[in-house]
């Protein structure tokens, strides 16, 4: 890990010391392809913002009437924005403390030489496309989960989350929040873990020597270490939650309701999902309010991904 | 030894902890596992709910005895290390069951037939995906031709001539553009295409640019992370043989650094082949083959997967079956992909020294 951490000078240093070469055609030539290309990922982003609003627009300014809902665009995008929130917070209490511990497990707990494998399987979670987690999540984990959830209804019911009639199918906003969890998992898992590794060693020895018991040494080197990764990595993970598209639409039984009730067959839909499944069957205006709130869920992921980034960057910073 | 007590003080703690015997955990999980199924096989209880009860019986069982046995702190430890554990193979569950459901199910219509024939006047049984699969690979394919010059040659720039803002700002915009929710940048597509064709638009390269989009930045990581372990002193000896920096970069970083830069566009292929929401409202949805991105609609196999399940016609379990057929071609292709990569880059990977 340090060796890539050294040689990102490394790099820069050569390129000043042979500034004189870049006079040469072919060099000419070849950074300014390259430099082209970086200069297209930019243009490539801006153009991303500029078409979505250009074609949000018309939405923007029409009247409220024409909206689908006819109370206007806020009131169109709102209780999809609270039912996108709503199953990223329960994806991202799910995920990150199982994903510490998984990245603990494989740091710290698993045998050396199976590590790395295991954290392939991991990534394999990864590797799995989002519509296979939805037909998985109707077919598999919702039925499996009414029991569970008749007995948060019996036993909780008092918590507005848990308020009831339980939704006989399952296809409720509790079970997009864990299959969303376990999507995410290896994203959080992947980041946190790499930063765990790099615990230094010799803080590791240090608490060992002094008598601290693998969890004690744990928790005073490799988790203070690691906590503002962890911090990120679940701002990474909750971009990814907010985002997602096809197991939600798959999954959901939506109502359009504003509700905390977790367990009903009544729920918000996402603003992701919304857009997937209405969108094809869409045209005029409506196309353009899709759009509209589409770039409400851009800004909002670039928000979290630009503060998970700039955290990121401040460690980095800072390690060196 | 017992010339300790010649004050005639006995010791009143012991030098050394109690400690479990090396058998007492095992001992311990295989009784509550003994217990479980014994329970299993008297009672109606479900078998979900006997897994769960054991894991916390035998769990709290070992904290409690180490507790007396060893005292608190090894007990928590072993508290945790119960803990972790069991995260973990909580964490693998879903994949076990994922992979298992998918394939039992998928087996049903995993047949010649629904590898050469297209869903094209299909109503009920019968049927098949090919039109699906070769829409996939056409539109995954003309995304990765679209990104990977791209990618790489934004890397190269990052990693061996980018300096000052501009680099920092390509850096950080990537990073952003890898958070980019999947059906905004198939919106985007849409917008860009809309414009100039008219709205209601689909074709297959509407889908691929959407894809492109979710593959720059992936692929610009991976290669970025490759070009930064090419080792130094390779580059130095090419400079010190008076080679101009442009061929030292074709010649010697890039070759060194293939293994890994292959690998990692195989990765980022198999994340983008199974985007489904991009592709949903881009491309549309067909049942006839259809080889031409810029001519008319084109399927692919996550949109008929999500179609046949979403909208089955009557009776629903021909359509059912070939939705989880379909599953199952697009996990065995992003799984082929997957272990290729790492197989690739563990043969020609780069050896970092």
């Amino acid at each position: 890990m340090s060796s890539e951490l050294d040689s990102g000078h490394t790099g820069a240093v050569t390129t000043t010391g042979l500034s004189g070469s870049l006079r040469r055609p072919g060099d000419r030539i070849f950074s300014g392809t390259a430099k082209g290309a970086g200069i297209t990922i930019l243009v490539l982003l801006a153009g991303v913002a500029a078409f979505l609003i250009r074609e949000a627009w018309p939405a923007i300014r029409a009247s409220p009437d024409s909206i689908p809902g006819g109370e206007g665009l806020v009131s169109f995008i709102a209780p999809l924005a609270f039912g996108t929130v709503l199953g990223a917070a329960i994806a991202i209490l799910l995920a990150v403390p199982m994903a510490v511990a998984v990245a603990l497990f494989i740091t710290d707990y698993a045998p050396r030489r199976v590590a790395q494998s295991l954290s392939y399987v991991i990534d394999l979670l990864a590797a799995v496309p989002s519509i296979v987690y939805g037909l998985w999540g109707i077919a598999v984990l919702g039925p499996a989960a009414v029991g569970i959830q008749t007995w948060l209804a019996d036993n909780l019911g008092f918590l507005p989350f848990f308020e009831g009639p339980v939704s006989t199918t399952g296809r409720t906003m509790l079970v997009v929040g864990v299959v969303l969890a376990v999507m995410i998992l290896p994203i959080i898992t992947a980041v946190t873990r790499e930063v765990f590794a790099r615990t230094p060693r010799i803080h590791r020895e240090g608490a060992l020597a002094l008598g601290a018991t693998r969890w004690e040494m744990i928790r005073m080197t490799v988790l203070p270490f690691g906590k503002s990764a962890v911090i990120s990595a679940s701002m990474l993970g909750l971009g990814r939650a907010l985002g997602e598209t096809m197991a939600v639409a798959i999954i959901l039984s939506v109502s359009g309701v504003v509700t905390f009730n977790l367990i009903s067959s009544g729920n918000p839909s996402t603003i992701a999902a919304n857009i997937a499944l209405d969108f094809p069957e869409s045209s005029g205006l409506d196309v353009n309010a899709l759009i509209a709130s589409g770039l409400a869920l851009f800004a909002i992921t670039l928000v979290v991904n630009m503060a998970a980034r700039a955290v990121i960057s401040r460690d980095e910073a800072i390690g060196r | 030894m017992s010339t300790l007590d010649i004050a005639g003080i006995p010791p009143r703690t012991p030098m050394v902890q109690g400690s479990l015997p090396s058998w007492g955990p095992g001992a311990l999980f295989a009784g509550s596992a003994v217990v479980a199924l014994g329970l299993l096989a008297v009672t109606d209880v479900s078998f979900a709910l006997l897994l769960v009860g054991a894991v916390v019986v035998s769990g709290a069982g070992l904290y409690a005895w180490s507790r007396v046995v060893e005292g608190a702190r090894t007990a928590t430890d072993r508290g945790v290390t119960f803990l972790v554990s069991s995260a973990f193979a909580l964490a693998i569950a879903p994949l076990v069951s994922l992979l298992y459901t998918v394939t039992a199910r998928g087996f049903a219509r995993f047949d010649y037939q629904f590898f050469t024939e297209s869903a094209r006047n299909v109503v009920g049984e019968g049927g098949g995906a090919s039109h699906a699969i070769v829409g996939t690979l056409v539109i995954t394919g003309v995304a990765t031709l679209a990104s990977v010059p791209i990618g790489i040659l934004a890397a190269i720039y990052l990693q061996e001539y980018g300096r000052g803002r501009l680099k920092r700002a390509i850096t950080f915009f990537v990073d952003v553009m890898t958070g980019i929710p999947s059906i905004v940048a198939g919106l985007f597509a849409y917008a860009l295409f809309a414009l100039f064709l008219g709205p209601g638009i689909r074709l297959g390269v509407i889908g691929s640019v959407a894809l492109a989009v979710l593959m720059i930045p992936i692929v610009v990581r991976s290669t970025e992370e490759m070009l930064k372990i090419v080792p130094n002193h390779l580059r130095e000896a090419s400079y010190a043989l008076g080679v101009p920096k442009w061929r030292t970069v074709v010649k010697v970083v890039l070759p060194t650094a293939l293994g890994g830069i292959i690998s990692g566009v195989m990765l980022a292929v198999a994340r983008i082949m199974g985007e489904t929401a991009p592709l949903l409202i881009t491309t549309g949805a067909f049942s006839s083959i259809n080889l031409n991105p810029t001519d008319g609609r084109m399927q692919n196999l996550a949109v008929f997967a999500f179609n046949e399940y979403k909208n089955p016609g009557v009776p629903r379990d021909p359509y059912f079956d070939r939705a989880w057929a379909a599953a199952l071609t697009l996990i065995v292709l992003v799984m082929t992909l997957s272990l290729l990569a790492r197989l690739i880059y563990k043969r020609f990977g780069t050896e970092t020294r």
